[in-house]
């Protein structure tokens, strides 16, 4: 059972409930969170998480739907892409 | 002697590797991305405006010809709308799961004076007008192929169909022309280049209400690839297959960025590198969504354009790169010698990202798709001339350049003749996409709105070329040895 991987970055302003809400999200889309990384620097957040997508309840247009509107609420970005872009970029 | 333990310590250790060697093979352990290669991306993309700039579905239309131009229309729509019936709907796909926009979706076909050579000239709009409706309906902004290849001589064809350009400029949307007029190997088809300064004039002029923007969707080339996938120039050349699918990739933003992050004291060597580096990342992207778009669609894929497109927002701009290294402003001295080295390092970044690089790939000046060429030409810094040379470095010619509407035909035939014979002389590709704007004087602006820009009127020489064009003729091909 291979994994498929995509990339969900979270760029704003910090603020408390943001990995919360994010992570909420994912495990109602039986989504698992395979690493996380976060930053601040000059109070702009990024994290940077890793998901295993392929177990996902809803398809991936819906599901950067759904990833993009919690970030309105809370007033970041959200953004989730396909790993495939990455490993292109970055691996030989 | 080595002791026992040492022995058992290295037996476990190659142990270890042996074990994680064969755990990587088959995919136990993955190798996972730094946050710093993560953030990247999605800088380059967010903040630089790394794009696809196209993806372009070429599409051959040789099995539609004949000689009753009702019915080559009718074959071609059906074809057109057959074929690329899913490409804007994969492309926006892709873009949204990998986060990487794809600007343009559009069509290349064969060059349509080929499909109709057999027809009558005042059928020729029926044809462009089947191409326009195809577009429209599979949703792609430009279509392009309604070209013809004369660089050795003109058909009976071909001509009714650089006749018939400026109606179907004028009369139709999104159909995009452009006119072969000379090669490396045949020589420069000087009556075609006389003709088409004529044709230049006449298509801005029946376009005049646009500021002649008619003219934005003509180029006349030497050398023309036949797997180009930027407009206006794009068609689907005689040696290509059935339908293939040609990605064009962009970024001038990414470089900016990644140049403006060296120290001022930073040597070409290391301009270059980081130039190289950015450039392999960007093509990487595009190889991989072309790879994508072409697998979705059944369609193979063709080539990789690594080019660096300007767009008229701010920084996203070549000229800005250039004035990077140290120019004061694009158009001063040195400015070529910058865009030389700036074309070379994106090729060689490029050139190991790709297997199958074709098209223009380089790095392109169009005046008024650029924020920063713009603004040299009105501070006075960049000239026509500057431009003709600096076209001898880069890919891919005098592009986007908007002069005054009272130019004389002969004047806008020699700025050709000029450019094609760097283009012959050089063994490569180079175009003229010129705007003689109606009414408009030197220092007047002109509009076009969205990716075409606006540019300041330039100024043009006023010395009359006029009986060198009117000789007509062939300029024959040039000598390859003896090189000097």
């Amino acid at each position: 059972m291979s994994e498929q991987k995509a990339i969900i970055s979270v760029i704003g302003v910090d603020r408390v409930g943001i990995i919360y809400n994010v992570s909420k999200l994912l495990a109602e889309n039986n989504i698992n969170i395979l690493d996380i990384s976060q930053t601040i620097l000059k109070d702009i957040f990024t994290m940077i998480m890793i998901v295993d997508i392929k177990n996902s309840s809803n398809d991936f247009s819906i599901l950067k739907e759904e990833l993009k509107n919690l970030g309105e609420n809370l007033g970041v970005k959200i953004d989730i892409q396909k790993e495939d872009i990455f490993r292109a970029m970055h691996r030989l | 002697m080595e002791s026992k333990s040492t022995f058992k310590k290295k037996i476990y250790l190659e142990q270890c590797i042996d074990y994680r060697h064969d755990a990587l093979s088959k995919g136990m352990i993955e190798m996972g991305f730094a946050f710093e290669e993560i953030e990247e991306t999605i800088r380059m993309v967010q903040s630089e405006k790394l794009d696809i700039r196209t993806i372009t579905m070429g599409i051959s239309l040789r099995d539609c010809s004949g000689d009753n131009a009702n019915k080559i229309a009718e074959k071609i729509y059906d074809k057109i709308t057959k074929k690329a019936e899913n490409l804007v709907k994969v492309a926006e796909e892709l873009e949204s799961e990998f986060g990487i926009p794809i600007v343009n979706k559009r069509i290349s076909v064969t060059p349509i004076a080929i499909v109709a050579d057999n027809i009558e000239k005042d059928e020729f709009i029926k044809i462009a007008s089947s191409l326009d409706k195809a577009a429209k309906n599979v949703g792609v902004t430009f279509i392009g192929g309604y070209s013809a290849l004369v660089h050795k001589g003109f058909t009976n064809g071909d001509l009714n169909l650089i006749n018939s350009i400026p109606q179907v400029l004028s009369e139709t949307e999104r159909v995009c022309s452009s006119v072969n007029v000379a090669t490396t190997k045949a020589g420069i088809n000087m009556d075609a280049v006389a003709l088409m300064g004529k044709v230049i004039k006449d298509t801005a002029y029946r376009t005049k209400e646009n500021d002649g923007i008619g003219a934005a969707k003509l180029v006349v080339f030497c050398n023309a690839p036949e797997d180009n996938p930027f407009m206006a120039g794009a068609f689907h050349g005689v040696g290509e297959g059935e339908c293939v699918l040609n990605v064009g990739v962009s970024g001038p933003g990414v470089v900016l960025a990644a140049l403006s992050k060296l120290p001022k004291t930073a040597d070409f060597g290391q301009i270059s590198e980081t130039i190289k580096k950015t450039s392999f990342k960007i093509t990487r992207a595009g190889e991989l969504i072309g790879r994508l778009a072409a697998q979705r669609l059944n369609t193979s894929f063709g080539i990789l354009d690594l080019s660096l497109a300007p767009t008229p927002e701010i920084g996203d701009s070549i000229a800005n790169i250039l004035e990077s290294m140290g120019l004061s402003k694009c158009g001063s001295h040195g400015t070529t010698a910058a865009l030389a080295l700036l074309n070379d390092a994106v090729k060689k970044g490029g050139v190991m990202a790709s297997s199958y690089v074709g098209g223009l790939s380089g790095a392109f000046i169009p005046v008024s798709e650029d924020a920063g060429m713009i603004e040299a030409v009105e501070a006075g810094a960049l000239s026509i001339e500057k431009l003709e040379a600096m076209t001898c470095v880069c890919s891919v010619g005098l592009d986007m350049i908007a002069i005054p509407g009272d130019t004389p035909y002969e004047t806008i035939s020699a700025i050709i003749a000029d450019e094609m014979a760097i283009g012959m002389i050089n063994k490569k590709t180079t175009a003229v996409r010129i705007i003689p704007a109606p009414g408009k004087k030197e220092g007047d602006h002109v509009e076009f709105g969205g990716l075409l820009g606006h540019a300041p009127v330039m100024k043009v020489n006023s010395f009359s070329p006029k009986d060198f064009i009117e000789r007509g003729g062939r300029i024959p091909a040039a000598l390859h040895s003896l090189n000097n």
